[in-house]
């Protein structure tokens, strides 16, 4: 044992052990503190792992809806009306893109890139994933496209994408009918939710906003497929791990047929007015037609606030005249007043009356004037109908009576919904006692009663309910709920729809049908009828009423003189009818607001439009919703999206 | 007690592995940790092959700073300790007076050709420093004693801490108190100073924290409070960790750390990976392998022949233990996130060199075996 060291006395057995006890007890402590670390990793890794798990996978997995192709809208001969086209835009990937504002520079060379689509662009590559497209220019035109298909390959980075946006080949005729689709909005997106069906819009950009595409919306949508996939934090897709393919929308065949509903555009064209055709077989709406229209195609890319406040004017474009505009039947109801009092028996088809050219009832000074001033003399009800005479169904009108009238008219359907497959549609006014108490809180006063006998006085009417009401004529009391739709082609095939057959009318004698249909027959065969020049030279025999509807009331000893009325004031022209006579296929209203005569400004429009129709050695052998030959005709939405159809 | 044997030359003959100063059982436990290392890494870099290669060269770099280390006795040590020590202090104050700021800390000095980290050499230099001090007198340390150790570790630790660089310090710090420990504190200081901590803490909190370390530590007790921002990294931690289950997901195919939504996950947070991948059985063996090592380390330092050499390799050990405890705590939401690497796995080279020459301390410690004159 050495006695000293430098330093002082050390007890190293001592020092030893203490070193020892410290190091167990530390040892001890790394023990204790890696048994907590296998307790907390135990804890996380086997207690809570189903947990973790489930958050991993909500990390990495997304599901993304696929939008379904909308179904195609056909006329009733398989011809496009609504198809869904690729529209190109070029989009730029911010990733992939060294110098943005330079490449857009470049770019601009190439087509105009406005400052407005410019601010855009980067504002929005501010806000979005780097690896994601993004839209610079929308609405490429096919030259533009071209251009820039050439030049691609010195940006990487840019791109051209090719998007389905719905496409109206017909464009304004068929606006109202057919109607259009827009961007979803809150609105849309609000029902959407009370609905429950965030699932079945969850990739769907537009929405039916009118007529078909609005009423039909759920058949035309389709249901949505899913691709279930994988991605990294950034979000970027790794591998898709899922897909559902979407279902798409049903195709819709309308019973419209386009050459009608175009030629009544074209004739209709600058004027304000109205067509709709019917088969009276079957309710199918053959034609319907309004007039002033607009381009459904700008709703389809969002409408600016100009061209909307265009569509704001004093001809009211946005309204659908055929089953919104309420006009004054006039005396294109005066077969069915005729059919009253014959059911009525207060006429028969024999009964004559005197026409002086003005109706007055007894104790009343006041004069209900003839079109006719000097009158039409003696008039049988056939006559009466044929010459539209005025005063014979004044009288019919006031030995009637209020309440015979409206009963008698509401089973043509007059004042309520005709039930027409679109939305838009207004119930115009069949008056009576009660309606008169509610809505003016005033009684009935016979002379009220005299002026219905005409259509006039409080009688409103759409032309689609006259046109109905003319239909039920043509076939002696069938009714039938008119159609826009006539087949929907979905994954079961196609589907016909059936004609909806109502309670018909139904009168004490059937002969009454055959006075009523003959008065109309005069109308346009008998050489003193109303439309005889309008239809002399026609392949067909047709029957028909003209009606001329005052607007504005003109006092007993005035004259009716157009170009004193300023032109909004004017006399409606209107014209009902239905041809063959013998076995009608089609029922027809036109109203042409503001042009004076029924006879002379709608009777020739009517005549197209069956001319067209009626003429067998072009037409309906090739409709698709009468024969057989559907097969061949019907095309999917899936193949015909992307491909151009031409007008 | 044959201390008294003097004469070197009649020793028994010496195995190879003390002639070139190393301790094989000790070295293999490295090395396998290198070889999980290099697996784990492999998976987390998203299979990269240049990461893979640049790890490597870092661990051929940290096992020659071992041999290095290890062929230098500790006697050598002391002789150093205060130069080495007086030396570090003054790279310290130069690194916060001109260094290289990354990651929003001076942690770097440049030195023309490379970056140096001279809080990573104070890992060492302090123990070092504080054991060559302490031993000087007998054992158990007096109070007066453990007060100057104390001060000794404070100077390096605060200018560390003024980086800023919490996880830096705080492994800094435990290297020279477990030194004060193995010197046989008294526990009477011991439970005083723990019951002191509490006030010096809230202290800490209101008056020397910055606001980002505040944040941790508030992210860490309540990781949902901002799960997109500090929180994120906890949370996605341990759904990594937690989904990976009993046996893993399986090498290469960990979804967290693959598609990415693992933060840090080759470097603070790669137990995550390997959590996700091989499971709870997979970090067992890995800590087992740590317990291994640990276990080897205070062996050696318990058969250690005189006090510097124990202490000082005790301290290294606990030390290195303190590393991972931290790091898988913080990973695994037991502790705040401080940016701790898990010891010879997280890629990443300053770290590992210190850490290697840490064990090559250690194997000189047990193979230089001198006699006290």
């Amino acid at each position: 044992m050495f006695l000293r060291h430098r330093t002082p006395i050390r007890n190293q057995t001592a020092e030893n052990a203490l070193f020892a006890r410290r190091t167990i007890i530390a040892f001890c402590g790394v023990v204790i503190l890696l048994f907590v670390l296998v307790i907390n990793l135990y804890n996380i890794q086997v207690n809570s792992h189903e947990s973790y798990q489930t958050q991993a996978n909500g990390n990495r997995i997304k599901v993304i809806p696929i939008a379904p192709n909308r179904g195609l809208i056909f006329d009733r001969n398989g011809i496009v009306l609504a198809e869904n086209i690729p529209t190109h835009s070029l989009e730029l990937i911010p990733e992939k893109v060294k110098d943005l504002s330079a490449t857009i520079n470049e770019l601009a060379h190439i087509v105009s890139i406005s400052d407005e689509e410019r601010a855009r662009f980067l504002k929005s590559a501010k806000r979005q994933r780097r690896f994601k497209s993004i839209i610079l220019k929308s609405r490429l035109t096919p030259e533009q496209v071209a251009k820039l298909s050439v030049n691609l390959h010195s940006f990487p980075g840019v791109r051209i994408e090719a998007r389905l946006k719905r496409f109206y080949p017909f464009g304004e005729s068929l606006t109202h009918t057919v109607g259009y689709v827009a961007r979803l909005n809150k609105k849309d997106q609000a029902k959407i939710i009370l609905d429950g069906e965030e699932a079945t819009y969850a990739a769907t950009r537009d929405m039916g906003r009118l007529g078909i595409e609005k009423y039909y919306q759920k058949l035309l949508h389709g249901q949505p497929g899913y691709r279930e996939i994988e991605v990294n934090n950034r979000g970027r897709i790794v591998r898709i791990l899922k897909e559902e393919l979407p279902e798409h929308g049903q195709d819709l065949y309308l019973n419209i047929d386009i050459r009608l509903q175009e030629k009544a555009y074209q004739e209709l064209a600058g004027r304000r007015g109205s067509v709709v055709a019917v088969d009276p077989n079957n309710g199918a709406v053959l034609a319907m037609v309004s007039s002033p229209s607009y381009d459904p195609n700008l709703f389809v890319h969002g409408i600016s606030t100009k061209n909307y406040n265009k569509l704001l004017s004093a001809d009211k474009p946005l309204i659908n005249r055929s089953t919104m505009g309420t006009y004054p039947p006039a005396s294109t109801i005066k077969q069915l007043m005729a059919l009253a009092g014959l059911e009525a028996n207060i006429i028969n088809e024999h009964t004559s009356i005197k026409d002086p050219g003005w109706y007055k009832l007894p104790n009343v000074e006041r004069k209900f004037r003839d079109h006719l001033a000097w009158g039409h003399g003696n008039v049988d009800v056939y006559r009466a109908m044929e010459k539209s005479c005025d005063t014979y169904f004044y009288d019919v009108a006031n030995r009637l009576g209020i309440d015979r009238i409206s009963t008698f008219m509401d089973q043509f359907g007059f004042g309520q919904y005709s039930g027409l497959d679109i939305h838009e549609e207004k119930r115009g006014i069949m008056p009576s006692r009660q309606w008169k108490r509610e809505r003016h809180n005033q009684p009935w006063y016979p002379g009220d009663t005299i002026s219905l006998g005409i259509g006039q006085s409080y009688w409103t009417s759409t032309p689609m309910q006259l046109t109905n009401a003319t239909a039920i004529v043509a076939v002696s009391g069938k009714i039938y709920r008119p159609q826009l739709l006539g087949a929907s082609q979905g994954r079961n095939g196609l589907l016909q729809l059936p004609a909806d057959e109502k309670q018909p009318v139904i009168l004490k004698d059937s002969y009454n049908w055959e006075i009523a249909k003959k008065g109309m027959w005069q109308v346009v065969n008998s050489p003193g009828g109303t439309a005889y020049k309008v239809f002399k030279d026609a392949n067909y025999i047709s029957a028909g009423k003209s009606g001329t509807a005052q607007l504005i009331s003109i006092a007993a000893d005035e004259k009716y003189d157009a170009k004193k009325i300023r032109e909004r004031h004017r006399d409606n022209a209107m014209y009902v009818g239905y041809a063959p006579y013998d076995k009608p296929e089609i029922a027809i209203t036109v109203v042409v607001e503001n042009a004076g005569g029924g006879s002379s400004s709608a009777a020739p429009l009517a005549r197209k439009i069956f001319d067209i129709y009626l003429d067998k050695n072009v037409s309906n052998n090739s409709s698709l919703l009468a024969g057989n030959s559907m097969q061949k005709k019907t095309v999917s939405s899936t193949s015909q999206a992307g491909t151009t159809h031409g007008r | 007690m044959d201390a008294n044997r003097a004469g070197a030359g009649f020793s028994k003959p010496q195995p190879l592995s003390h002639k070139i100063h190393l301790d094989f059982p000790l070295l293999a436990g490295l090395l396998a940790l290198m070889c999980i290392s290099l697996v784990v890494v492999y998976s987390a870099s998203g299979e990269s092959i240049a990461m893979i290669k640049s790890q490597g060269i870092r661990m051929l770099a940290s096992l020659f700073a071992l041999i290095f280390v290890a062929q230098i006795s500790p006697t050598m040590l002391r002789r150093w300790a205060f130069p080495l020590f007086i030396a570090a202090v003054g790279l310290l104050v130069a690194t916060l007076l001109f260094g290289h700021v990354g990651k929003g800390a001076q942690r770097w000095l440049d030195l023309g050709v490379t970056k140096f980290q001279p809080s990573e050499a104070m890992k060492l230099i302090l123990p070092v420093m504080v054991a060559h001090y302490i031993t000087r007198y007998a054992l158990p340390a007096t109070l007066k004693h453990v007060t100057i150790g104390a001060i000794l570790i404070a100077i390096p630790v605060f200018l560390i801490y003024k980086q800023p660089d919490l996880g830096t310090s705080i492994l800094v710090a435990s290297s020279g108190i477990f030194v004060l420990f193995l010197a046989g504190m008294s526990w009477k200081v011991i439970s005083s100073l723990v019951i002191s901590a509490i006030p010096f803490s809230i202290m800490m909190w209101y008056f020397f924290l910055h606001d980002y370390q505040r944040r941790r530590v508030l992210t860490f007790l309540d990781p949902e409070r901002d799960p997109l921002g500090n929180g994120y990294h906890i949370i996605q931690s341990k759904i990594a960790i937690g989904s990976g289950g009993l046996e893993g997901k399986g090498w290469l195919n960990g979804t967290q750390s693959q598609l990415e939504f693992l933060p840090e996950r080759h470097t603070d947070f790669i137990f995550s990976v390997l959590s996700e991948e091989f499971g709870l059985m997979g970090v067992i063996a890995l800590l087992v392998i740590y317990l291994f090592v640990i276990a080897r380390c205070l062996y050696i330092a318990n058969n250690a022949q005189e006090p510097f050499s124990k202490i000082l390799a005790g301290a290294i050990t606990l030390t290195f233990f303190v590393y991972l405890f931290v790091n898988i705590g913080m990973v695994s939401g037991l502790l705040p996130v401080v940016g701790v690497p898990l010891p010879l796995v997280s890629f990443g080279g300053t770290s590992m060199i210190t850490l290697m020459s840490g064990f090559g301390m250690i194997m000189a410690i047990h193979t230089h075996r001198q006699v006290n004159r």
